[in-house]
């Protein structure tokens, strides 16, 4: 039993109430108020992860979003995150957690060997090594030695609440000067908002020593809450600001949501300012083996001692250059432990009254020295010290600086300055409406901090909050090792990048930051390089002979912290991201055994019933009887108005004009370059009132493209355009039969064919609501299109099958079209196809007048004579050829494709099959014989004229 | 996300809106020769900086406007009709 390393008083724990959780199979308690890291700190667990590359012991690194080490999979009951991070994570009662980079555990790691080898596999190894015969030779296997934690691919990810609100103010962290900040900025009736990471707020004055207005930081941070909280602040806990994007939008994703079936919730703020008050990350000292379990960031060991309770260390020792490490070795001497602290500064250059009291308490203060390693190796056992002394220690926390968190700001495009003085980067560029506050700002004295951030909320100086703690030297550059103890000095925890890496890359001139990060990997894990990255910035000056202020940074990337996809996409998943289009009488079809598929997307039936002939029984019943097919997706698209005929017949290629009213007429519409964009029937019901019947797939287009042309030429209180496809229903009804089935509907109008010829359109009723009745054709056979209100289509669609109509699928539809030669835009014609390549010149030698694509119809590619042309292909045999094959041609004793073959069916009116193509030159080839080849298989076939059915139309009066 | 003002609805989100081109694109008559019209239909700018584009409001009002807007910073500088 591993002795317990939790303190008996202090730290904001609930020792009344124990949670039971395991890692790695053995069963630990903690207790509320812990984090997943604080818990297996207080149980003695030192080795918490294997690294990623070399599969060295890991332990605890940070107490915050920077943890380069302790990633953990996660399971709560549903939950599973494969990537937790152990010092975000709250403990719970019945958490089971495991190391994921160790193949066995984190204790015991079969890959741990990989370690031994490691000199032989530095940065760009892999890139140098593996390249015969290609990388994807050896990728997975590598791949398999690398990697952080397993998607379990039996989950299934719950969604995320999302929420989209507004803002006067948004304060981004809640420490001293956020919190300063949010209290300056809420006093003029303002709305405020103030997102904090951590479950309370006060940030570092929840565990480091200050006074404010004369009372501890901790009770300030509390009465300053419950000050925000009244005025109507709204105040987010658990919740991290992920990134700041255009026009002040800010993404959080907040954490423990009971609402949110994942538990999370991304909101996304406007807001009119951005007050960052994110604080500033501790950066690590570079020694040898400064990875080794039981070293750890200064600042993490003092929140892991104050706020939880954890005697972190027996023997401990803290290294450091500036003066925020002296709290840290007072508290831990506090805490029981025997301290020595190493500082790299001169005795001359530390404060004699802080030197003092390190003394006083008993702390062993070296000065003028630096750590130059760790021993020991699954854990450490001692330090060597560069002035020759071996301390032995258990535990070794260290402060090389602080580097301010300037992550929001960079997403805002601001350009951070160097700060020679303190080793770190500052905000530079002034971000129109983004502030940054505190310790991000790169200020250190508190009651600098709160009056400077007061001032920013909109307050005056003198109503600040004030402190008299004051730090001398709070941060300082990181120093660097001098010698060569030809040990590794990790800089990059998370991606295994040592000091020697990063002189690799600048001896192989990779020594640009962006150069070097790619080459070494540094700052590309999951934690973005927020312990590693002025580190590495440092240490490629020292090695190149530059200075860090003129080598510049890589791009701060959202988001800040790993988010789970599904909290990102939220409810646009499945059919609420990509709404399928539905048919009123969807239900009707599903009784009479429709078989659905997505057709552009909407939800059709494919064809009626289970066994394999039912697209031919279809077919022959549309040939022979009637069918009832249902095309309420049809676009029914209502241009009204004076203008409404010219509008028409500048956006149809077929002139619309001169349509009486009370007839249809067919028509293609196509783009400014020509291309055939979409077929379809417009109707005029009146003077000034007309239906575009486009194709179901295009009517968002289609409306969009009238709209467009609308606003650009035309009176806009002359014609108006309104998409009436989901108010109707329509109805067709086709086949010899159709006449006297339509008749039985009873909708009042005179079907006399002299009086209602094809292609004409009449109003009648159905069921005392208005029904339109179109005399128009998709099959070749007699056929109408009866639209109704879109409730009464399941009605209507009854009515006609009680008289006698078969239900008739898209599939069968495709064969009927097909053999009349009746093409599907998009599907018989492509990005090159041109009106008259599909027989449809007339308009283009007639028309003087200006239509969409007009001079596009007259280049000289459009005018060509081998363009590729509409035809139909017979071929010998039974089968039908596969759609794609390609009409070839021998050239100069090579193959070449003279166009494709584009829909091809087994036509049962026919009894062979039937295709559609596009072939240069089309019937004006020389020869009709055609040889075709599709995947190696070759065919013989003949070109014909597209239509292989009635070629006189006499069937559509049938 | 980027906040657009519609000269008919206000300051609105980006996602109410859809990019619709260079402002200020003439269509040139059928008479136009084929240089003037390959012109029209298939080149457009590009610009670093400083752009006036055409955006429709069609998650709103559905009308088509003017934005002047700089594509480097994204700053938008004003809107207006352009029908």
């Amino acid at each position: 039993m591993i002795p317990s390393r939790r303190m008996e008083q202090g730290g904001a724990i609930d020792r009344a109430q124990r949670l039971r959780f395991t890692f790695d199979g053995e069963a630990y308690e903690g207790h509320a108020g812990d984090t997943v890291a604080s818990a297996l700190l207080a149980n003695g667990v030192r080795i918490v992860g294997r690294s990623f590359k070399y599969h060295r012991p890991r332990g605890i690194y940070t107490a915050g979003p920077e943890e380069p080490s302790a990633i953990l999979d996660l399971r709560l009951g549903n939950r599973h995150d494969p990537n937790a991070r152990a010092t975000l994570e709250p403990l719970a009662d019945g958490m089971e957690l495991r190391s994921i980079h160790a193949n066995g555990t984190a204790e015991n790691d079969r890959l741990g060997f990989l370690d031994r080898i490691a000199r032989f596999i530095p940065a760009a190894f892999y890139y140098k090594t593996f390249m015969w015969p290609n990388w994807m030779a050896y990728e997975h296997r590598i791949r398999a030695l690398a990697g952080l934690g397993r998607v379990d691919l039996s989950s299934r990810a719950t969604s995320a609440a999302h929420r989209h609100v507004q803002a006067d103010v948004c304060v981004v962290g809640a420490g001293p000067a956020g919190l300063a900040a949010a209290l300056a900025a809420s006093t003029r009736g303002k709305r405020v908002m103030l997102v904090e990471a951590q479950g309370e707020l006060g940030g570092t004055v929840l565990y480091r020593e200050a006074m404010i207005d004369g009372m501890p930081g901790a009770d300030w941070a509390r009465q300053a809450e419950r000050v925000l909280r009244d005025r109507g602040v709204e105040i987010l806990r658990r919740s991290t600001a992920l990134a700041l994007y255009d026009h002040n939008v800010l993404s959080i994703v907040q954490k423990d949501v009971a609402a949110s079936a994942n538990d999370e919730r991304l909101w996304l703020v406007r807001a009119g300012r951005m007050v960052v008050a994110t604080g500033a990350i501790e950066r690590p000292l570079l020694f040898a083996n400064n990875d080794r379990p039981g070293i750890m960031l200064a600042d993490a060991a003092l929140l892991y001692t104050r706020r939880y309770a954890v005697k972190v260390g027996n023997a401990c020792v803290v290294a450091t250059g500036n003066d925020s490490a002296y709290e840290v070795a007072l508290a831990l001497r506090q805490a029981g432990s025997d301290v020595h602290l190493i500082d790299s500064r001169p005795e001359r250059d530390i404060d004699p009254s802080l030197a003092g009291s390190m003394r006083a308490a008993g702390i062993k203060l070296v000065p003028a020295t630096l750590v130059e390693g760790a021993g020991g190796h699954r854990s450490v056992e001692a330090v060597a010290l560069s002035n020759g002394q071996r301390i032995v220690s258990d535990v070794v926390v260290h402060s090389g600086g602080w580097t301010p968190s300037l992550h929001l700001y960079c997403h805002a495009k601001g350009k951070p300055s160097w700060d020679a003085v303190t080793g770190s980067y500052r905000p530079g560029s002034a971000v129109a409406g983004v502030d940054v506050v505190g310790a991000a700002a790169g200020l250190w004295d508190l009651d600098a901090m709160l009056r400077n951030a007061t001032e920013i909320g909109g307050g005056k100086a003198g109503e600040a909050p004030s402190s008299g703690t004051g730090v001398r030297q709070w941060t300082a550059p990181t120093p660097l090792p001098a010698g060569k103890s030809g040990k590794r000095i990790w800089v990059d925890l998370q991606n295994d990048v040592t000091i020697a890496d990063i002189k690799l890359a600048v001896r192989e001139n990779f020594s640009a930051v962006e150069h070097l990060k790619r080459y070494t990997t540094i700052g590309m894990g999951t934690d973005q390089g927020k312990t590693s990255n002025v580190n590495a910035l440092a240490v490629l000056a020292a090695s190149s002979g530059r200075e860090v202020a003129g080598l510049g940074t890589t791009t701060f990337r959202p988001p800040f912290v790993p988010v789970s996809m599904a909290t990102i996409a939220g409810s646009e998943r499945g059919e609420l991201q990509v709404p399928i289009r539905r048919l009123p009488a969807e239900n009707i079809h599903r009784q009479e055994g429709a078989c659905f598929r997505e057709y552009g997307g909407a939800l059709r039936p494919a064809w009626y019933g289970a066994d394999a002939d039912a697209i031919a029984r279809e077919c022959i019943a549309a040939r022979g009887n009637a069918v009832v097919f249902d095309a309420s997706s049809l676009g029914k698209i209502e241009v009204i108005g004076p203008q409404a005929a010219a509008l028409l017949d500048f956006v149809y290629y077929t002139p619309m004009a001169s349509l009486a009213v009370g007839r249809a007429r067919y028509g293609l519409t196509l783009g400014e370059a020509g291309i055939v964009a979409d077929d379809g029937v417009v109707l005029r019901l009146a003077p000034n009132h007309f239906v575009v019947s486009c194709s179901s797939s295009h009517v968002a287009w289609m409306a969009a493209q009238h709209e467009a042309w609308r606003q650009d030429r035309f009176d806009l209180a002359q014609v108006f355009i309104h998409d009436a496809t989901a108010h109707w229903a329509t109805i067709a009804i086709s086949g010899p039969a159709s006449k006297r089935i339509v008749g039985e509907l009873g909708l009042g109008v005179d079907l006399d064919d002299a009086r209602f010829p094809h292609m004409s359109v009449a109003t009648g009723r159905f069921a005392g609501r208005p029904a339109r009745i179109a005399r128009v054709s998709f099959t070749g056979e007699r056929g109408y299109e009866i639209a109704v209100p879109a409730t009464l289509g399941a009605p209507l669609w009854q009515k006609a099958r009680a008289a006698g109509a078969t239900p008739l699928g898209i599939e069968a539809l495709g064969v009927l079209r097909a053999e009349k030669g009746y093409i599907y835009v998009g599907q018989d014609t492509d990005g090159e196809t041109l009106p008259h390549d599909l027989g449809m010149g007339g308009p283009r030698a007639k028309r003087q007048d200006a239509y969409v694509g007009d001079r596009s119809l007259f280049t000289p590619a459009a005018s060509k004579p081998n363009r590729k042309r509409l035809v139909g292909i017979l071929v010998e045999g039974k089968a039908p050829i596969p759609v794609g094959a390609h009409g070839i041609e021998l050239k100069d004793g090579r193959r070449r494709s003279l166009g494709y073959v584009t829909s091809s069916y087994w036509s049962a009116a026919l009894g062979h099959p039937i295709a559609l193509g596009l072939i240069e030159g089309g019937l004006e080839r020389a020869s009709a014989a055609i040889e075709l080849e599709h995947l190696g298989q070759r065919f013989t076939g003949r070109l014909v004229p597209p239509c292989f059915l009635d070629p006189k139309g006499e069937r559509l009066n049938g | 996300m980027q906040h657009f003002p519609c000269p008919w609805c206000g300051n609105r989100a980006e996602v109410e809106f859809r990019y619709a081109g260079d402002a200020g694109v003439q269509r040139p008559t059928r008479t136009a020769d084929d240089a003037a019209w390959a012109q029209y239909v298939h080149f457009r700018r590009n610009a670093k900086g400083a752009a006036k584009e055409l955006w429709v409001h069609s998650g709103g009002c559905g009308r088509w406007f003017a934005l002047s807007r700089d594509t480097v910073t994204h700053t938008i500088t004003g809107s207006e009709p352009v029908a």
